[in-house]
């Protein structure tokens, strides 16, 4: 094997391995630059990854299996919504501390997750999950052509997202409204704009990403559900949008750092290089905090009104 | 706000936040197609049903009073470590090498040393956490969560590498597990022939250090000052970061703790899935206890018997016990809403005044803050 063999099978694995990363921190995103920091992210995900497996799984040899996927993916964007409502009215309209917010909804969506799979299919089953759809001639492109251009619809859309995202944010009123109400909701409140309501609204679309996330995991990356699926991702991603200063692009640029990390961990095995298997894994989780302990300058960049919530009636 | 008001506006609270929880449970459970009211009766009653059942919540509770008290102090200094999970794995490696490393002391001094192992591993992973949210500012949330992950990697390369049985590899059955543990190293049991065993003193003595240490030492109203206002505290001389590193390594030395303590007395060998989830029902716990060692233990009991309550689920009804998350996350979102609202004067004030107008004295009601 050359070396550009291995550097594209790394890239061929790594890229479609960021889209639920990608997906689930641009969420994150919306949320912390409203001002939301939304930890139960990893539990949305969860729900979304089995929401989206359950719906391909059931709707299998039925007259419906055509769009099988295509449900599964809008019922996980549908829950993934409704969590991030639920989350919402716990943080938004109760004043709840929100990391202790974001575990408890992190241990209810795992739980509901894991509970349903066990009863409803119990054992390890594949689907056939989303297709690749290759693009007719950009993807006969030697060595970049099969790397970026054979990857399954949803992917191609998160990418998609990140010029969107990035659009929505900086250049439209509600992006003016949710960088508001992120940095100074007292200011934007005094603006007549309502905080609650846009913390709602950027909960609610976090939550669409993190669920369309999860369900890319089940089907579009492993194919199967499994209780742990998530691995973790749903905080990876909180931590890439700190890494990512709150900006779609670098965002983008961190969960393929991430995911290519995450690659190396398979092409290491496939290699055969004597490495402990389990360090190999350690690897995303380590390069997290090392990265949370180089950006904190970072954090002085971010929303101002990150994680405090917001109470009308209390005094300055 | 007369007394009467008060109590009554809690009371309607609570009651609200616990029908939220049950409901949310009750919303899995309908859909799961079970019966709700009869799982929550087996849930609740049938570990209290025998001896068996008791021992066993007795049991489980150990651990979850040791991690919740340990999260109590980190909370309560304003450090939110949730990273009790991996802390008790590597208080069960350090106990178990302890143990393994010197099986010829007597009970008295290995006993302890063991102890203090579990306690120590348990500190020095937590103390990574601390020490990176005292000098670099580093969400402690997020490290802990990271350190969970990578602590459950360690935990699974030892028993499968340097730490796994020889026998195991001999009969080439491979099981991640340690050599069992020398008799000298066990932590006896007080009935014979159900699991409780001396732990649980262990637990309720710690209980009242705790006590002690946060409400009648300096150093623990200097903790709690920086918990409840860093900045007011830094202004009065304190030093925060190191009130958070302490904090965090305090917590992290009582999961070490509660691993050292079921590794030694309840399974004998370090195996997988020994933590099985007591490093996030502690959080439960803790914050079920009001962050108070009094509350602590009857809130331990309580989730004890809530563990002990969805594996007989899983037997008798065959409802998964993975249940047992989903009620401990809407618990979680329940209780921290409820306290919200509780300490909200605007809200309680509007309550006494529908109240009143209620009573038929519109407007006959007092403001005070």
């Amino acid at each position: 094997m050359t070396a550009l063999t291995i550097v594209l099978n790394i890239l061929s694995i790594g890229i479609p391995f960021s889209v639920s990363l990608l997906l689930a921190s641009l969420g994150e995103m919306f949320n912390q630059r409203a001002g939301i920091f939304n930890l139960g992210c990893e539990g949305i995900m969860s729900m979304g990854a089995f929401l989206g497996f359950m719906c391909a799984y059931s709707l299998q040899n039925t007259a419906m299996t055509p769009y099988a996927n295509l449900m599964g993916v809008l019922v996980a964007g549908v829950a993934g919504t409704l969590l991030g409502l639920l989350f919402a009215l716990v943080t938004v309209t109760f004043h709840a501390p929100q990391g202790i917010a974001g575990i408890g909804l992190q241990m209810l969506g795992t739980g509901a997750a894991g509970t349903l799979f066990r009863h409803f299919v119990g054992g390890v089953t594949g689907i056939p999950g989303l297709p690749n759809c290759p693009i007719p001639l950009l993807s006969k492109v030697p060595f970049i052509g099969p790397v970026l251009f054979n990857m399954n619809i949803l992917a191609y859309l998160a990418f998609l997202f990140v010029p969107l995202s990035s659009y929505i944010l900086f250049k439209t009123p509600w992006g003016l409204k949710v960088r508001a109400v992120g940095t100074s909701p007292r200011s934007a409140d005094t603006m007549a704009i309502s905080v609650q309501r846009t913390r709602y609204q950027a909960l609610a679309v976090g939550g669409l990403f993190a669920g369309i996330a999860g369900a890319y995991l089940s089907l579009g990356q492993a194919k199967m559900f499994a209780d742990d699926i998530v691995a973790g991702r749903g905080f990876i991603a909180v931590a890439l949008v700190y890494f990512g200063g709150w900006d779609p692009y670098r965002i983008l640029g961190g969960s393929l750092l991430f995911s290519i990390a995450q690659s190396l961990q398979l092409s290491i095995q496939v290699l055969g290089i004597k490495f402990p298997y389990e360090f190999a894994v350690m690897l995303p989780y380590v390069l997290v905090i090392v990265v949370l302990a180089f950006t904190r300058s970072a954090v002085v960049k971010g929303p101002a009104e990150l994680g405090i919530p917001y109470d009308r009636e209390k005094r300055i | 706000m007369k007394t009467s008001a008060r109590v009554a506006y809690i009371a309607l609270i609570s009651c609200v936040a616990v029908l939220a929880a049950v409901g949310i449970g009750a919303i899995v459970l309908v859909i799961l197609g079970a019966d709700v009211v009869q799982t929550y009766k087996v849930i609740l009653t049938e570990p209290l049903k025998d001896l068996f059942g008791i021992t066993e919540v007795l049991v489980r509770a150990v651990p979850l009073i040791l991690v919740a008290l340990g999260i109590a102090v980190s909370f309560r200094a304003g450090i939110l470590n949730i990273g009790a999970e991996g802390q008790i794995q590597m208080g069960i490696i350090s106990a178990t090498a302890v143990a393994l490393a010197w099986p010829a002391l007597p009970k008295s001094t290995l006993v302890p040393l063991i102890l203090l192992a579990g306690a120590a591993g348990g500190a020095l992973w937590a103390s990574i956490a601390g020490y990176l949210r005292a000098k670099l500012g580093v969400n402690e949330i997020l490290s802990t969560v990271m350190l969970n992950y990578i602590a459950a990697q360690l935990y699974g390369y030892l028993l499968r590498g340097p730490m796994i049985d020889p026998a195991e590899l001999q009969t080439g059955s491979g099981t991640p597990q340690s050599v069992r543990l020398p008799k000298s190293a066990w932590i006896d049991r007080i009935i014979p022939g159900t699991r409780l065993h001396w732990g649980i003193v262990l637990a309720l003595v710690l209980a009242i250090f705790i006590y002690i240490l946060l409400w009648r030492t300096t150093s623990g109203f200097k903790l709690r000052a920086a918990g409840a206002s860093a900045k007011a505290a830094r202004y009065g001389g304190i030093n925060v970061e190191s009130c958070l590193f302490f904090a965090m390594v305090l917590a992290g030395a009582f999961a070490g703790l509660a691993g050292a303590v079921e590794v030694t007395a309840v399974h004998r060998r370090a195996i997988e899935g020994i933590s099985s989830g007591y490093g996030f029902s502690g959080i439960v716990v803790a914050l079920f206890g009001g962050l108070h060692p009094g509350g602590i233990i009857p809130a331990a009991l309580f989730f004890g018997v809530l563990l002990v309550g969805t594996d007989m689920t899983q037997r008798i009804l065959s409802i998964p016990a993975n249940m047992v998350s989903v009620l401990q996350g809407a618990v979680i979102l329940s209780i921290i809403s409820a306290k919200m609202v509780i300490n909200d004067p605007y809200a309680r004030e509007k309550f006494a005044r529908r109240l009143s107008r209620f009573r038929g004295h519109p407007g006959g009601y007092e403001v005070k803050r």
